[in-house]
């Protein structure tokens, strides 16, 4: 096999782990709320911006100021659903997506505000690892193992405790539960925050890899929409698997053709995904 | 149309032919942005209004803009000739996107994530065609004043054009408002199957108001890029002006004649005086106030601007015959 090639796959498969954790967050909140944030990869600009403050500005060590900065964007996101979510809950779906439509533009442009157009990095560079004959970035490879972690965490959480019992609950009946007792304001409230958390933690990942800027949520963001969608909405195993096929097809059509190009492949193929089967790829 | 609202309306474009004898350029030149602009917001509408939320329209701008700048910058060919080739191209954009979606009965969010996957497959297309057309950097047009060129000199024979192709937006929005095939679509945003069981040709109608919108979209891509004489594939296609083009048409209200039109006047005018206001140092100060506006319009009033003001008077006036028209969105009515 093409040593580039092999590159370009271990590549895909790192930033798969990546954007699973992206996706993760995005479909708990869908399946739990049944309200697709279309501003979540801006809560993760936000995390990335509080890790540079923290980290580059008031250097605070990465240790702390990352824990820091999940806490922030767990806390934005549980004020994203008390101000904006909860007046908008019994509206139309695509009512609700552009009230949040209205948040992503208010969150890229505050930032712009606060923090100007710059690019910023916060200066810390991990070497690569050298496997074989491959070079492999050890920022991705911490973001992939920290991603599986997150995933699992999230997963025992769900299965094993009495609020992820409860959480898992409310997203197959929303009615029902609240007469069982559970209190489907507050459930509402732990996901959105939990939601918020796992952006802080991808906002952590990345920002090992790229420099923050407030629009860097636009070239994430619609593409993990799509992950999702193609994993079917709400479907948590399936946006996770999701997030590895994308993963593959940027990286590989990024070896064959270019970066773009590969990126079209990828919107492309969601566009005939959601013809042929709009349940996503592991919808029943 | 009653005698008041067609008076009203004759004084109003007596007023906005005046404007190029009597203002500044600057005045001129955030004028012809609001009529441009107010044209594509007019555009959208037209599919929005009925429950067709495209996130993509975009896609249609940018096509709108590049094919007649690509045309003239590499081909000499007239942007007289080139904009119907775009209007084409968009058109058929719209039905490959329009009849799968139709036909599978793609809608509400899943309808708006398909068009914005359009609208990233066209802006990341222009941007790796970069040997073309200049990828991010965007694309200067080859300068020749002249009609042929359609670019002017004297910014008043461009507000002119502007002018017009804005009152034949209000045209077609009106023809397809008061076209039978207005209850139609309103019926199938209500109830598609219902709509579908009582003889209506649900896929005909959504294509036909698709392929419209699509169309009208890119001739206001392609006047802005006559106009500007520059084109940029994230100014044209980016996901932020898909969104901002949503936004300005609710903003407004899209069940209005003028609403996505006061929509664009708002968001422009807000965003040049602050500007002036406080100069550069406050860029996205603009689109800071804009975005807390919109999610407090999506929460409090989906109808718009004009929506309300029209519930307002409706209410004061207790006039039945035309109180019961402006619907609020049909988006919003939805369960």
């Amino acid at each position: 096999m093409d040593i580039f090639l092999l590159e370009a796959v271990v590549d895909g498969l790192l930033l798969g782990g990546v954007l699973a954790l992206l996706a993760l967050g995005l479909n708990l909140i869908f399946g739990v709320i049944d309200v697709v944030w279309i501003c979540y990869v801006e809560l993760v600009m936000c995390g990335m911006y509080a890790v540079y403050w923290l980290y580059a500005y008031f250097g605070l060590p990465f240790y702390v100021a990352g824990p820091v900065a999940i806490l922030f964007v767990a806390g934005l996101g549980a004020l994203v659903h008390l101000l904006i979510i909860e007046p908008v809950l019994n509206f139309a779906p695509i009512n609700q997506l552009l009230a949040t439509g209205g948040l992503l533009f208010f969150l890229q442009s505050f930032a712009t505000l606060l923090f100007s157009t710059d690019f910023r990095n916060i200066g810390l560079h991990l070497a690569p690892i050298e496997l074989g004959e491959i070079d492999v970035s050890k920022a991705r490879l911490l973001a992939f193992a920290v991603a599986l972690l997150g995933a699992g965490g999230l997963y025992l959480f769900l299965k094993r405790t009495y609020l992820g019992t409860a959480i898992r609950a409310i997203s197959q009946d929303h009615e029902v539960m609240g007469l069982m007792g559970v209190s489907q304001r507050s459930i509402y409230f732990i996901t959105s925050a939990i939601g918020g958390g796992l952006a802080g933690l991808a906002a952590c990942l990345l920002v090992l890899q790229y420099d923050v800027h407030p629009f860097i949520g636009n070239s994430f963001g619609p593409i993990t929409f799509m992950i999702c969608v193609l994993g079917g909405l709400g479907n948590m195993l399936g946006g996770f698997a999701a997030a590895f096929i994308m993963s593959q097809i940027i990286a590989v059509g990024g070896y064959y053709f270019s970066i773009e190009f590969s990126y079209v492949l990828a919107f492309l193929l969601f566009i005939v995904m959601i013809f042929v089967r709009p349940q996503g790829i592991f919808g029943r | 149309m009653k005698k008041g609202t067609l008076a009203a309306g004759f004084v109003g474009l007596i007023g906005l032919i005046i404007v190029p004898f009597v203002a500044a350029d600057y005045i001129l030149h955030i004028a012809i942005q609001i009529l441009i602009w107010g044209f594509i917001y007019t555009a959208w509408s037209m599919m929005g209004r009925f429950g067709l939320t495209s996130f993509g329209h975009g896609a249609f701008l940018g096509v709108g803009a590049y094919v007649p700048a690509l045309l003239w910058n590499y081909y000499g060919v007239t942007p007289w000739l080139g904009i119907p080739v775009a209007m084409a191209v968009t058109v058929l954009l719209a039905i490959l996107i329009g009849y799968p979606s139709f036909h599978l009965r793609v809608v509400g969010h899943y309808f708006a994530l398909v068009t914005l996957a359009l609208s990233q497959v066209v802006l990341l297309s222009l941007v790796a065609a970069r040997e073309v057309t200049g990828g991010s950097l965007g694309m200067t047009l080859n300068v020749v004043h002249s009609w042929l060129a359609l670019q002017f000199a004297q910014k008043s024979v461009f507000y002119g054009i502007a002018l017009v192709v804005w009152l034949v937006g209000l045209v077609v929005w009106w023809r397809v408002d008061t076209g039978i095939g207005r209850v139609a679509l309103e019926a199938i945003s209500e109830d598609e199957i219902a709509a579908a069981s009582s003889g209506i040709n649900v896929m005909r109608e959504k294509l036909r108001v698709t392929m419209i919108s699509a169309a009208l979209t890119a001739l206001g891509g392609a006047l802005l890029t006559q106009y500007i004489q520059y084109v940029n594939p994230e100014v044209v296609s980016g996901v932020a002006v898909s969104l901002q083009i949503v936004f300005a048409a609710i903003a407004g209200g899209m069940g209005t004649l003028l609403g996505p039109t006061v929509g664009a006047f708002f968001t422009i005018v807000l965003n040049e005086s602050l500007r002036i206001l406080f100069g550069i140092h406050f860029i996205g100060a603009a689109n800071t106030i804009y975005g807390i506006l919109l999610i407090l319009f999506i929460i409090f009033m989906p109808q718009g601007i004009v929506g309300l003001i029209e519930g307002i008077s409706a209410r004061t006036v207790r006039d039945a015959g035309e109180g019961a028209a402006p619907a609020a969105a049909p988006a919003s009515s939805e369960p």
